[in-house]
Parts: structure tokens; sequence; C-alpha cells
């Protein structure tokens, strides 16, 4: 099913979407939009099916029933084109999952060359521009060993934003990394939030969540248990699960 | 003060570094085929016989002949690691194809030809394959010793096929999920990201396959071919001299030795440099 979609609907549009793992329900009926330019993060606790419902979005995990749209265009159907797809919506993960073959400029440039078989020249001038941007000229030629935790997340986002994508993911980019390096990536993220990109960020980071998010979704045991605006979600959740969540890490 | 607090104590990992078979080409080993030479080539002197030729001039005499033979040995190891290694990879490819039609052939054809003992291959294809091909208008001869590396080659592929699938599963499965978070086909992921890193952990296993190639060519004396196995046989029927017998084998041994050293020692200091990074 795909249908002609404009910015006034949800660019991903989710419709009680289950997933199971064998006899594991992880993802147990969840419905979320995201509009254009709106930034939503998911928070929750772990094994909450955070992390599969991202996937699901960009086709890495199948669902078993419901409907994902994203720009109008069914997830859930075994005809969709997934590269296709994928080139519309950029995945960054929480262990960066670098190339650690190729230097952080080549990380940056492949799949642009080889996917979207642009010109060279281009792609390598967007992709300096690219690290400009996320504050890492002067590492161009660093191979992803020779990077801290936060640089090498920095490169991964820039790599996902060479594919110009629609939307962003976010699964929990900065649990890996050491507090002081976190600071740095969340940065970065605010910046792109900023400038309209649409991100769906899973994240523990609940100060960063509060001042980032359009809207906060709080999931647990695979389904949405409650969700609204920061200001409203962090003062008066109605919930007892998310009160006790948000009691345990706040 | 005795506390019964536990105690960490410092904790050392075993060394469990050496999954490679063991090399037969340490320095120790070199040493005592040395010492077993020069002890035999003594004892060889004290049983000849008055008026010969001592051992060590008649070896030193043949030496060139021999070499000529032992230049075939390395060809033939040569051809059959290179041809052998891109059908490997080729099938190793077909090990971890997403068809299960593909994977199921690629398995049988592996375990056969990795399985089944190298002389019975050779004679296989001593005597299947023609003397001579036409390929074109022109007929090419197919000596022994080209029957013979094609004979080789064959487990140098079935093994090749079996590090290429051990290399690419050991690549963590967080590198094909961000080629595919980023577009890459399959075998567009297979190309630029994930065998470029298998390089690097597929070339110690892979010399020590070619020292491993290298010390199996004499097999092909048995099927009649000129190399340096063959004709030390022949050096010794002419000469007739039963106290040549013993010196003049281990003679060639030590020539496959010298060869085969550097290679096995380059294969350790590969295998540690790459535990390091």
């Amino acid at each position: 099913m795909t249908c002609a979609w404009t910015p006034a609907q949800p660019l991903v549009r989710m419709r009680d979407v289950h997933k199971k793992f064998g006899a594991a329900t992880v993802i147990n009926g969840i419905s979320i939009d995201v509009m254009k330019g709106e930034v939503i993060c998911i928070i929750g606790p772990s094994g909450a099916g955070k992390s599969t419902l991202l996937r699901c979005i960009n086709a890495l995990v199948p669902i078993d029933s419901g409907s994902i749209l994203v720009e109008g265009q069914e997830v859930n159907d075994p005809k969709l084109d997934k590269l296709k797809l994928r080139r519309k919506v950029g995945m960054v993960f929480q262990q960066y999952n670098l190339f650690p073959h190729r230097t952080a400029l080549a990380n940056i440039m492949m799949a642009p060359l080889h996917v979207l078989k642009r010109d060279r020249v281009d792609v390598e001038a967007e992709a300096r521009a690219l690290m400009r941007k996320v504050r890492l000229d002067g590492k161009e030629h660093s191979y992803p060993g020779e990077l801290s935790g936060g640089q090498q997340q920095r490169v991964a986002i820039a790599r996902s934003l060479a594919m110009q994508p629609a939307a962003m993911l976010f699964d929990e980019v900065t649990a890996a990394l050491d507090p002081e390096t976190v600071k740095e990536v969340l940065v970065t993220i605010r910046e792109l939030a900023e400038e309209g990109m649409t991100c769906v960020i899973v994240t523990h980071e609940m100060g960063f969540a509060r001042e980032v998010a359009d809207q906060i979704y709080f999931t647990d045991r695979g389904v949405v248990v409650e969700h609204g605006p920061p200001a409203e979600f962090f003062t008066n959740c109605r919930d007892e699960r998310t009160r006790r969540f948000l009691s345990q890490i706040l | 003060m005795i506390s019964d607090l536990p105690v960490l104590k410092p904790f050392r990992l075993q060394s469990t570094a050496h999954d490679s078979p063991h090399s037969p080409f340490t320095a120790h080993h070199g040493i005592l085929l040395l010492i077993a030479l020069m002890l035999s080539i003594c004892v060889g002197e004290a049983q000849a016989g008055p008026g010969t030729p001592s051992i060590l001039a008649t070896i030193l005499r043949w030496t060139p002949l021999l070499a000529q033979g032992f230049a075939l040995n390395i060809a033939m190891s040569f051809f059959a690691m290179a041809i052998g290694t891109v059908l490997g990879l080729a099938l190793g490819l077909g090990l971890i194809a997403v068809t299960r039609p593909v994977r199921a052939i690629s398995w049988l054809i592996t375990q056969f030809f990795r399985n089944a003992p190298w002389l019975v291959l050779l004679f296989y294809c001593i005597l299947l394959m023609p003397f001579e091909v036409r390929i074109g208008g022109a007929i090419v001869p197919l000596p022994g010793w080209a029957k013979s590396t094609a004979g080789l080659a064959l487990p140098v592929m079935a093994n090749v096929a079996e590090l290429v699938r051990g290399a690419v599963q050991s690549i963590p499965s967080s590198q094909w999920e961000a080629a595919e978070a980023l577009a890459f086909a399959r075998l567009a992921t297979l190309r630029l990201v994930i065998l470029p890193q298998c390089v690097k952990r597929m070339t110690p296993p892979w010399m020590n396959l070619y020292a491993i190639v290298v010390v199996a060519t004499p097999l092909t004396s048995i099927v009649g071919v000129s190399e340096a196995m063959t004709l030390t046989g022949d050096v010794l029927s002419s000469e007739g001299r039963p106290e040549l017998l013993v010196p003049m084998y281990l003679y060639l041994l030590s020539w496959f030795f010298i060869y085969c050293y550097p290679i096995a020692r380059a294969t350790v200091a590969l295998e540690r440099r790459f535990q390091v990074s």
C-alpha cells in the first residue's frame, strides 16, 4: 500500500505494531506518529522493545502484524524495496559500528559513493563539511580505532547524515560512552534537532530527552504506557509504572 | 591482622593463542635436521668402500639436478595455491550464500575435497584428465605436472573455502547491520565491508596452508612427475650405493625445510601482530 504522501501527514506512522521473537512478545501493539521535523524520545526500562521498534522502522527487523508507513510507504509489505526505504531513514547504533578498515572520511563517503553512485568530488566535499559539522575536522584520515568513543559516534552520525535521510533513528547512542564524552554527542544531536531533522531517539538521558523532545513516549513490556510533551510528562504523569521508573532514574 | 574479606588475586589469562596446528618448521626442528644430516653423512662415509668418492662430493655433484626438480615442486605448489585460492574464494562465497541449494552444493563440494585423501585426488586427476586438450585450433599438451597441480589445487580450494566461511562468520553481525542500515545490498556489503576485514584474518592460516601444499608436492612422484623426490630416487638407483640413501633423503628434506621455515616464521609473526591490534 503506497499512497501519495504530503508533509501534513506523519513522516512515520506506526499502527498497532506487533513483534515476537520466538515465544517472547517484544512489541505488543504500539502506535506512534512522528511528524516531519518532530523529535520523539522513547524511554523505558531495558527489554521494553525500544531498540527493536527502531529496527522495525527501517526494516532491519520484520514486524509480525500492524503497519508502519514511512513517507506513505508501507514497511510491512513483502514487495517493499528495503534499500529505498533505508536511504530515507538513517540509523545510529549504540556501538557506533563504524567500518574499522576505513578512515573516518572514507566511512562517511562509502554509502553515497557506492549506494547512491554519486560523483566522488561532490561526495568528498560534503563528507568534509559533515566532519566540520560534527566538529571533527582534522580527524578525516584517522581510523575508527584511533578515535575516542564520542568521536566515533559523531563520525557514525555524520556517516548516516551523508545519505541525506528524511529521518534519523538514534538507538541509545550514548549508552556505551564515557560520561565526559556523552555531552559532545548530545550537543551534535541537539543541533540536528534544532535544524529541523526528524529524529526518533531511544535514550536513557532524561535531562536530554526533556530538553530536546517534542513528544516523550514511555514504553514498558512492549506497549506505550504514557506519552506527552516533556513538560507535562515529567511533572504530572498519571501512570504508576511511569512514576516508579522516573523516580528510579531521576 | 587477618581480614576475612575476599581478596582478588591478580588474574592472568592463559595463552590460548595458537589455534593453528603446530608448525613443523621451528628452529628447534632445523637444528635436529642438521644434526641428523651430519650424522648420516659420517656414518655413510664410514660404511663406504675404499676408492669411492665421498658422500658430500656426491651430494654436491647431484645438487644442480635436484635444484631443477625442486623448482618444479615450487612451481606446482605456487600454481596449485593460486588456482585453489581463486576457486576457493568462489566456493567460500557459495558456503555463505542466501539461497539454500547453492549453500548445500557448496557444502558438499567443500566436504568432499577437504576430506578426500590428497593422493586419491592426484590419481583421479592424472587418470581422468586427457593428455592434451584442444583449445580453439591449437592442441595444448597436459603434462603430468600440470595435471598434478590441478589435483593439488582441489584440496586447496576446499580449505580456502572453509577459511573464507570462518572469516566471514567471525566478523561481528553489527557490521552487517550497519551496512544494511546504510542501504548497502548484500553483495556490496560483502565486497566493501566484510571481505576487506577478512583478508587480515585469513592471511596467517592461508600461509600455513601454502607450507602444507609445498610439503605435499613430493606426493606427485608417485604419479611419475620428475620433481625433486623422483629425481632423488633416480640418483640413488644410478649411484647404486646403499650408504647414500639416508643422507640423500635428509638432504632433500632440508631443502623443504629451508624453503618453508621463513614462511612459518612470517605466519607466526603476522598472527602475533594481528592479535595485538
